[in-house]
């Protein structure tokens, strides 16, 4: 500050500097909006004829059936049942493994974070990083991890065809004297092959990161006076946390955990490299039965040349898109209805 | 006018001025003792402590009486929450704490690191600075730390969490809405709340650190009437910047000065005659 500021009061702006033109900032200020404006509607307006051209040609061949029907050469017959099971069962499957083992890896990294010792808060730090990168690879990756570890298990078992350990199936005698193996609803076997469980467990490495991160976001918004005042009543570390940290978290685990989900059932490209495009008209009988889930279902009918198959596929899109609605309205929801202030 | 049944959220009475007027002047009518003739709740010797290489507390030696409510008087930074912490071992938490000497719990000691700190945590109970319930029930607060060390059948629960509210006069206000969430109480019914889940665990001494600085006149009068309840059953430690509290309601008084003790005796003794330079010009205002 130079010592010749001896003006005061609101004289003291005016000998100093020009006055800036209050026109060009009013200018600048609308200018803004109008940026602001258009940049919101021009996404906008691409979303919705996007929305239009499917809902266009989509609906041609929306109906309850479509829901239920099997693929079909014929389009008017086709439907995505088999596809509509097979994400269902995958992604049940995929949350069975994928909540247990990301909350757990959140909870031990934001409650049980080492204070002492140089090297183990390193490497505490190095996981969390690489949590958070993973986040960000790309799902094609994992489907490739997906296949030499879960579907082919390295070779250490033999190959799909020719398990080295299969439970559940025994010898069926057909009437026409031939005879194969009959599976039961339980059928294990390993290497896991390219079916329902290979194509979860790809699914939860997908999801994983996600899921670890919202848990622990959601952990670190309870606020350390509760874990005090559990610690202080002499609540051990897993009462406090299973008792005050964990319940007052709960809403917020399961809005990114519902919003992981709803990532995985759009996820196509993992799912092209574990189950390939099959043509399946049933439902998986077993975990290690073969499957299809909608995106590649979805893609499929967009890759034929017929024309009329890209209705169907319009159709699909429609289907999934309501499905990833359903998913995020429920998570919006939750969020409102039980996210509680915590002090 | 509002129906007697709509009234379902009990308001907390309403304050006449006789209420809000502090039922315990302890200056007029009790004696001063010497504290090394009474009991010991928790001896205090050449305690020192440390966050990395700054010394928070030096060499402190005294002793906290039985059933006595002794206070914690100085500068803001000298090293009061430092103690309470130590007593029930939250210091565990901060990885650079550390102590030396001698802190024992009725002949328990607090500092030995084969210390059973969940059972410590137990025997001694905390009340922190600002209200902090869980976003549980009123019931299940209280039922809280009783439920972590034993099971309990449905009306021994009952009686304990009705007991515990008792003895933080707060059942009258809250017994018909006792599954309501506790965060829909007011800042000072709050702090009660936390007193009562303190005292269901059965401590041998309550730690106050600063329980009345979030609080308005009424519910600090509320809670020092309760202090003076409290007294014939706990042994009671409360950090305070309010002098006329200290005063108020405490037996003895221990002044610390940049984590040294400088003066600890009767608080009547402290408040009119005090030993030590420090300590007059501390609770005359002349410097803090
Ligand atoms: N976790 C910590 N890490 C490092 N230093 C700390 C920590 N906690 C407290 N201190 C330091 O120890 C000293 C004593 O702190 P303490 O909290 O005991 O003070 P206090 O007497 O309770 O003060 P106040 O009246 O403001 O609550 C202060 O100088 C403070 O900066
Ligand atoms: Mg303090």
């Amino acid at each position: 500050m130079s010592a010749e500021v001896t003006t005061f009061g609101p004289d003291r702006l005016s000998r100093h500097g020009r006055a800036a033109s209050i026109a060009l900032r009013m200018l600048k200020d609308r200018g803004f909006v109008v940026i602001c404006i258009l940049a919101a509607t021009s996404s906008i307006l691409v979303l919705s004829w996007l929305l239009w051209s499917i809902l266009s040609s989509g609906l041609t061949y929306l109906d309850w059936a479509f829901l239920d029907d099997v693929p079909s050469r014929k389009p008017e017959k086709a439907g995505m049942g088999p596809a509509i099971i097979g994400s269902v069962l995958v992604c049940a499957v995929c949350a069975f493994f994928a909540l247990p083992i990301g909350v757990g890896s959140a909870v031990f990294l934001e409650e049980y974070k080492p204070t002492k010792g140089k090297w183990v808060k390193r490497l505490h730090a190095f996981v969390q990083l690489n949590i958070s990168n993973l986040a960000g690879v790309p799902s094609i990756v994992y489907g490739i991890i997906g296949l030499t570890v879960f579907v082919e298990m390295f070779g250490l078992f033999g190959s799909a065809n020719d398990p080295a350990l299969a439970i559940g199936s025994h010898p069926f005698e057909a009437s026409d004297g031939s005879s194969y193996l009959e599976q039961a609803w339980y059928y294990f076997q390993l290497p896991i092959g390219r079916g329902v469980l290979a194509g979860a467990l790809t699914l939860m490495l997908v999801i994983l990161p996600v899921v670890i991160i919202s848990a622990q976001e959601a952990l670190r918004a309870v606020p350390d006076s509760l874990r005090h005042a559990a610690l202080g009543v002499g609540a051990t570390r897993w009462q406090m946390v299973s008792k005050v940290s964990l319940p007052a978290a709960v809403p917020g685990i399961m809005t990114g955990s519902i919003l992981a989900m709803s990532r995985a059932i759009g996820e196509a490209a993992p799912m092209l490299v574990i189950a390939g495009i099959v043509f399946i008209t049933y439902t998986p009988l077993h975990l290690m039965d073969d499957f299809t889930v909608m995106p590649l279902q979805i893609y499929e009918w967009a890759k034929k040349p017929q024309e009329a198959f890209h209705a169907v596929a319009a159709s699909g899109i429609i289907v999934l898109l309501a499905v990833l609605l359903g998913f995020n309205a429920l998570a919006v929801f939750i969020r409102n209805k039980f996210h509680k202030p915590l002090s | 006018m509002m129906e007697p049944s709509e009234a379902a959220l009990p308001e907390e009475p309403v304050a006449t001025h006789e209420e809000i007027t502090f039922k315990t002047d302890l200056s007029q009518t009790r004696p001063s003792e010497d504290p090394q003739d009474l009991d010991a709740a928790v001896r205090v010797e050449r305690f020192s402590s440390w966050y990395g290489d700054f010394q928070a507390l030096q060499a402190l030696s005294f002793v906290i009486p039985e059933n006595r409510i002794t206070a914690f008087i100085g500068p803001s930074g000298c090293g009061k929450s430092t103690l309470l912490r130590w007593i029930n071992r939250m210091n565990d938490l901060v990885p650079s704490a550390r102590a030396e000497g001698v802190l024992e719990l009725h002949g328990t000691d607090l500092l030995s690191s084969q210390a059973d700190v969940v059972d410590l945590r137990r025997r001694v109970g905390m009340v922190f600075q600002k209200p902090n319930p869980f976003p549980k029930s009123i019931y299940d607060n209280v039922a809280f730390g009783p439920r972590l060390h034993r099971k309990l059948s449905r009306s021994e629960t009952d009686d304990l969490v009705e007991q515990s509210l008792n003895d933080a006069a707060l059942w009258d206000e809250v017994k018909d809405r006792l599954k309501a969430s506790a965060l829909s109480l007011s800042g000072g019914q709050q702090q009660r709340l936390c007193i009562a889940r303190a005292v269901a665990c059965g401590p041998e001494i309550l730690l106050m650190d600063e329980p009345c600085s979030a609080l308005d006149p009424k519910s600090t009068a509320a809670i020092e009437n309760l202090m003076a309840t409290l007294r014939q059953h706990y042994t009671i430690a409360i950090v305070t910047h309010n002098m006329q509290q200290a005063a108020r309601t405490s037996d003895f008084t221990a002044f610390l000065y940049q984590g040294e003790l400088i003066e600890f005796g009767a608080t009547q003794q402290i408040f009119t005659k005090p030993e030590q330079r420090e300590t007059e010009n501390y609770i005359t205002g002349r410097f803090g």
